[in-house]
């Protein structure tokens, strides 16, 4: 224990995630010994954040207005919404240039021995954005464990009632960079579920006939493959669209 | 460092600094444990989803002074995954687990107890019985297994020969006309017999039950779970009643 502000700051530094006692030490002791102009920027930036920044009005994202750089820039997609527990994810999947559209950032997962139901998250202002706006996909992005599944199984039931949008769900696979033989057996059994179909089968080609054996065949053949690829990749992600929704 | 390997149902994960979880196992042999996971939380961890709520797993832990850590783990079934599919069966599972948590401790070996909890996850994951039917058999169970077998039939007061109609929390089930303290709750004879049978296993008069007679029974489980709790179990709030 030390005297005072040194404890103080200790204490407070402790708090922070992933942060324990020795390395809340280090810190505070790191500060006491650093420039006064670099501890004041510190402190400016903790300041500004907790001043300027506060969360979207329309998707819950971390925004420095109303609404967050995101939902106000015109070249998004308004047709496809992700739904995402934290801002932290929504910086995760705007690092893979993959989707275009908007967002929709949940508070967390529903945890029932936690307290926090749907009541705690922002599905409320979900429905109302899927009510008024023209959105026809939804695409949920719960984390890969089983309470961001059984958040994406609520949010599922709750959007068969739009039979006008696809709802889809982000594959679980295997971890690119990792032996097959380490995935435990529900991530491989996903990995099967959502597996991708790379080279269809294609059926004989009629011997009787000559016509069907001309040299057109062969890039015909090849351009549907690729079109079922595709087909089957859309049902791979739609495996949780509400029934009838098509 | 001793290391020991067990059987064991997660009842609940806390996350742990960075990427680590503290994991809740509620185990065959010893009882009760408390153990870290480390880097569980990165999509690469080779413990992927074994130690996920819901799952049985043979792990092997090393002991520490405050925390065991988690070495090794092995699916034993994963229930959880089928679970989490559909969301009234995980909010039932989500309550089994969290009374299995606060009725048992950590280093106290109690096999009736891990029985129980891993018999009402097949349960739900077999998808045989419905959810809240389920529930209410092992919310039932655990508590007779804790101690407290509440009495359907006879007076839970006298012992005298059912049935009853009055109904009494604190007196630990139905009392006879002579017992009966006042406030005492009159449910429907059909609902006592639901009770019954949910506690005896007779999964044929259960799940014939009618749907008035399941609300009141759960209502009846409820209350008697959290008169012998100090606290309330916080998942019962989120449990879809038919
Ligand atoms: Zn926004
Ligand atoms: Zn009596």
């Amino acid at each position: 224990m030390y005297d005072g502000a040194v404890q103080d700051l200790i204490d407070e530094l402790g708090r922070l995630p992933g942060i324990g006692p020795k390395s809340a030490q280090r810190m505070a002791f790191h500060l006491l010994a650093a420039d006064p102009v670099d501890v004041t920027r510190l402190v400016g930036a903790i300041q500004a954040v907790k001043d300027k920044v506060r969360f979207c009005d329309v998707c819950g994202n971390v925004a420095e207005g109303e609404r967050c750089r995101i939902c106000l820039d015109p070249r998004r997609d308004a047709h496809a919404i992700c739904v995402v527990e934290e801002p932290k994810d929504v910086v995760a999947i705007e690092r893979t240039r993959e989707f275009r559209g908007l967002y929709h950032v949940l508070g967390g997962a529903i945890s029932p021995m936690d307290g926090i139901g749907p009541g705690e998250l922002r599905f409320a202002e979900l429905m109302t954005r899927l009510a008024s706006d023209e959105v026809t996909e939804v695409i949920v992005a719960t984390d890969p464990n089983l309470e961001g599944e059984a958040t994406a199984s609520y949010l599922v039931r709750l959007l068969s009632s739009f039979e006008g949008i696809t709802v889809s769900r982000l594959a679980s696979g295997l971890p690119v960079g990792g032996d097959l033989e380490y995935a435990d057996e529900v991530t491989l059994g996903r990995a099967f579920e959502g597996r991708r179909v790379m080279s269809r089968a294609r059926p004989p080609a009629p011997t009787a006939d000559p016509r069907a054996a001309e040299p057109a065949a062969d890039p015909s053949a090849a351009e549907p493959a690729a079109d079922q690829t595709a087909a089957s990749a859309r049902e791979a992600k739609t495996a949780y669209a509400p029934t009838g929704s098509e | 460092m001793p290391l020991y390997r067990d059987e064991g149902v997660v009842l609940r994960t806390h996350k742990l600094g960075e990427a680590d979880r503290i994991v809740t196992i509620m185990t065959r042999t010893r009882g009760k444990v408390r153990a870290v996971a480390k880097g569980i939380r990165r999509t690469k961890s080779r413990f992927g989803s074994r130690l996920e709520p819901a799952m049985v797993v043979d792990v092997q832990c090393y002991e520490g002074r405050n925390l065991d850590t988690i070495t090794q783990a092995v699916s034993l079934a994963t229930y959880g995954d089928a679970i989490a599919r559909d969301y009234p069966r995980w909010t039932a599972a989500a309550a089994a687990l969290e009374t299995c948590d606060r009725l048992t401790e950590e280093g106290e070996p109690n096999l009736q107890q891990y029985l129980l909890i891993a018999g009402a996850l097949r349960s739900l994951a077999d998808d045989v019985h419905a959810p809240e039917l389920v529930l209410d058999a092992y919310l039932l169970r655990a508590l007779a297994v804790a101690g407290w077998a509440p009495s359907f039939h006879d007076c839970a007061r006298c012992g005298d020969p059912g049935p009853h109609r009055a109904f009494n929390l604190a007196s630990g089930g139905v009392v006879c006309p002579g017992c009966r303290p006042p406030g005492s709750a009159a449910p429907a004879s059909e609902t006592l017999r639901l009770l019954a049978a949910l506690l005896a296993g007779d999964w044929a008069i259960a799940d014939a039950s009618e749907v008035r007679h399941r609300l009141e029974g759960s209502g009846l489980t409820s209350a008697f779970l959290q008169w012998h709790l100090e606290r309330g179990v916080r998942s019962l709030r989120l449990v879809e009643r038919a």
